[in-house]
């Protein structure tokens, strides 16, 4: 008896498709990214990289990088506790609310923050009142990037914990853990691959993010400008070379990242043929 | 260090769907007793041992006191109660190594109480020699058998010196063999070291054979509790006797010192009216003619001579269910039992339940329809 799709025509046929796309879509954009950064040679793509408006964009982009992973980190492990540790009322609801922030379009995330907080928004006008600015200046940039990226963790964590129960919590604490203990030999071994794999993605988003910083952060070149945004306006300015230049750190970022999940995911399922 | 538990009821769920776990329950165990908690899933067994361990709080509203010795513990929580609860599918940190699981729970006492890590050392080679497990102390749980994990999981409880030991489903996940061996072995240790100890199972033949005094448990009430001998031999009520083994039923019309039903009729000193008898398998004979006072024919359709006595099961239209009798090896001989065989049943003894005496209870008729 012959399998589904098993004819040698049909499957020679549907790998070469998929190599085919693959390279296509996937990556010949990636080669030409590189192809066209490096196009007028090392040295033009080290003074682009080095320009101080492109220091400055990498600088504000690592700098909301890295307060955004420990507060989606916190907010993730917590929700994702909190939804599969207890049953209250509205809990199906908050599982669905998480995901709020991958179906909305990231602009109109930036317009609904632009709208809140922006000077004259609802909380906006209160907060310039007492000197706060949030918007066009970092402060928004790294909201919406929280926003945008606050699913990743708890999304990774949640069908993990839920799938492990709480026996071995229930465990812990009938021998007399106390709870930080508990959280940090018990629960925290049991997730932590799930754990550095949402903050991978979370760190790949948080660095890519165009659409909702662009409507709050004003994008004031030196200033406010993310390596997306500073991307964008050399685009716009006819400086190909070095708008390139600044996607190839992305496209880097982006490949680290990968290569970062893959060594995960390997040793996850190493972990798993052990256990 | 006796348990007593007083006013002990549960409640899942709110408004509509608030379903009742427990009766309002009361239970004495004595010092150094190992008490059997039997019943059917669903009859709040294992509800009740996690409320003892702390893990779920019973109602609020009944005045539920938990007693452990003089220590009022109804609300204290579970990590100060001094409790070890060996769980259902062993629950063990599969992340750390035999050695580390077992030393866990003296690894995480406050500083000023815990143990130097050489005695920590010490304790859990002890622990893991009792349940001969040492020369595993390196190994990951995913690399042990199910009852090595079950033993790790005891030393594990047994490490901080509880006072009460909970079981749950102790032996449910094992085979027969490695049952019967980690069965006998708990009850030794339960005796060497002499802690109070309460266990769940659905298994009535672990209870009967492993307990000092079994609890028979249904829809979150507790039916009867004795030793397994008065519990086999004087079941309170028709749940007991019917959960205890296996149950032949006769039902049928009195009348004039005759109990009938089809073409089978037995004579039994009861006034007129419905009647139903309830007969153990080993309680009846398989002869080949009938006498005065019984004749219940049956043929014979299935056997099972494996074991010390052969299982021999009957058919009849007058039997809403196939009866089972066992017969000495020496019998089977003698009458050359074979499949299809026409026979007659006579009845030695016999249980009856009347209603009246069973008013409490509400549960399992579905076996009579």
């Amino acid at each position: 008896m012959q399998r589904i799709g098993d004819a040698p025509a049909v499957r020679r046929a549907l790998i070469l498709a998929a190599v085919a796309l693959a390279a296509l879509f996937l990556l010949l954009p990636l080669v030409a990214i590189f192809a066209q950064a490096f196009a007028q040679g090392v040295g033009v793509f080290w003074s682009n990289v080095s320009d101080h408006y492109t220091l400055r964009a990498i600088g504000l982009t690592l700098f909301i990088t890295v307060l955004t992973i420990p507060v989606c980190l916190v907010f993730g492990v917590a929700l994702a506790w909190l939804v599969t540790r207890f049953s209250f009322p509205g809990r199906r609801l908050l599982q669905t609310l998480i995901d709020i922030p991958f179906a909305v379009s990231p602009v109109v995330a930036g317009l609904i923050y632009l709208l809140l907080y922006g000077r004259n928004g609802w909380l906006g006008g209160w907060l310039d009142g007492h000197d706060v600015q949030l918007m066009f200046a970092w402060p928004g940039i790294l909201m919406v990037t929280i926003f945008v990226t606050c699913p990743f963790v708890a999304r990774e964590l949640i069908p993990l914990m839920q799938a492990q129960g709480s026996r071995e919590e229930e465990a812990a604490v009938t021998l007399g853990a106390p709870g930080w203990t508990l959280f940090r030999r018990v629960t925290l071994p049991n997730i932590r691959w799930a754990l550095l794999y949402g903050v991978i993605l979370t760190n790949a988003r948080a660095v890519g993010e165009f659409g909702a910083v662009s409507v709050v952060s004003g994008a004031i070149r030196g200033q406010t400008n993310t390596l997306p945004l500073h991307l964008e306006q050399l685009y716009q300015d006819y400086n190909t070379v070095g708008a390139f230049a600044s996607a190839s750190l992305l496209a880097l970022i982006a490949l680290l990242t990968l290569a970062a999940k893959a060594g995960l995911e390997w040793r996850a399922a190493r972990q798993e043929a052990l256990a | 260090m006796s348990i007593r538990l007083h006013n002990i009821g549960k409640h899942f769920g709110s408004g509509r769907q608030r379903t009742r776990a427990l009766e309002p329950i009361n239970l004495d165990i004595q010092e150094g007793e190992l008490v059997g908690l039997l019943g059917p899933s669903g009859s709040g067994k294992t509800t009740l041992l996690r409320i003892i361990a702390g893990l779920e709080n019973p109602d609020r509203d009944g005045g539920a006191r938990i007693l452990f010795g003089d220590r009022d513990v109804t609300d204290v929580h579970v990590r100060d109660r001094r409790i070890g609860f060996v769980f259902q599918h062993y629950a063990l940190f599969r992340h750390m190594t035999v050695f580390d699981n077992v030393a866990f729970g003296l690894t995480v006492m406050p500083r000023r109480n815990r143990p130097t890590s050489g005695e920590i050392r010490a304790r859990v080679h002890r622990l893991l020699e009792m349940v001969q497990l040492e020369s595993l102390a390196g190994r990951y749980p995913a690399q042990l058998s199910g009852g090595q994990q079950q033993r790790v999981s005891l030393a594990r409880a047994l490490a901080l010196r509880p006072d009460v030991l909970l079981l749950d489903e102790p032996f449910g996940a094992l085979d027969a063999k490695v049952r019967q061996d980690l069965r006998r072995w708990l009850r030794h240790l339960h005796d060497e070291l002499g802690f109070t100890s309460l266990f769940v199972t659905h298994d009535q033949e672990e209870a009967l054979e492993l307990s000092d005094r079994v609890a028979v448990m249904s829809n979150g009430r507790i039916e009867q509790i004795d030793t397994p001998d008065d519990l086999y031999r004087a079941p309170g009520n028709r749940f007991v006797f019917e959960f205890l083994g296996d149950v032949n039923h006769l039902e049928g019309e009195v009348r004039g010192g005759i109990l009938t039903c089809g073409d089978a009729r037995l004579s039994v000193e009861l006034p007129d009216g419905p009647e139903e008898l309830l007969l153990r398998p080993h309680e009846v004979r398989l002869v080949e003619a009938p006498s005065p006072e019984a004749r219940l024919p049956a043929t014979v359709t299935a056997i099972s001579p494996v074991g010390a006595e052969v299982r021999v099961e009957l058919a009849a239209d007058w039997m809403a269910a196939p009866w089972l009798a066992t017969v000495r090896h020496a019998d089977y001989e003698r009458l050359d039992l074979r499949r299809g065989q026409r026979l007659y049943v006579e009845p030695r003894r016999w249980h009856r339940f009347p209603e009246g005496r069973e008013t409490r209870r509400d549960a399992p008729r579905a076996s009579l329809a």
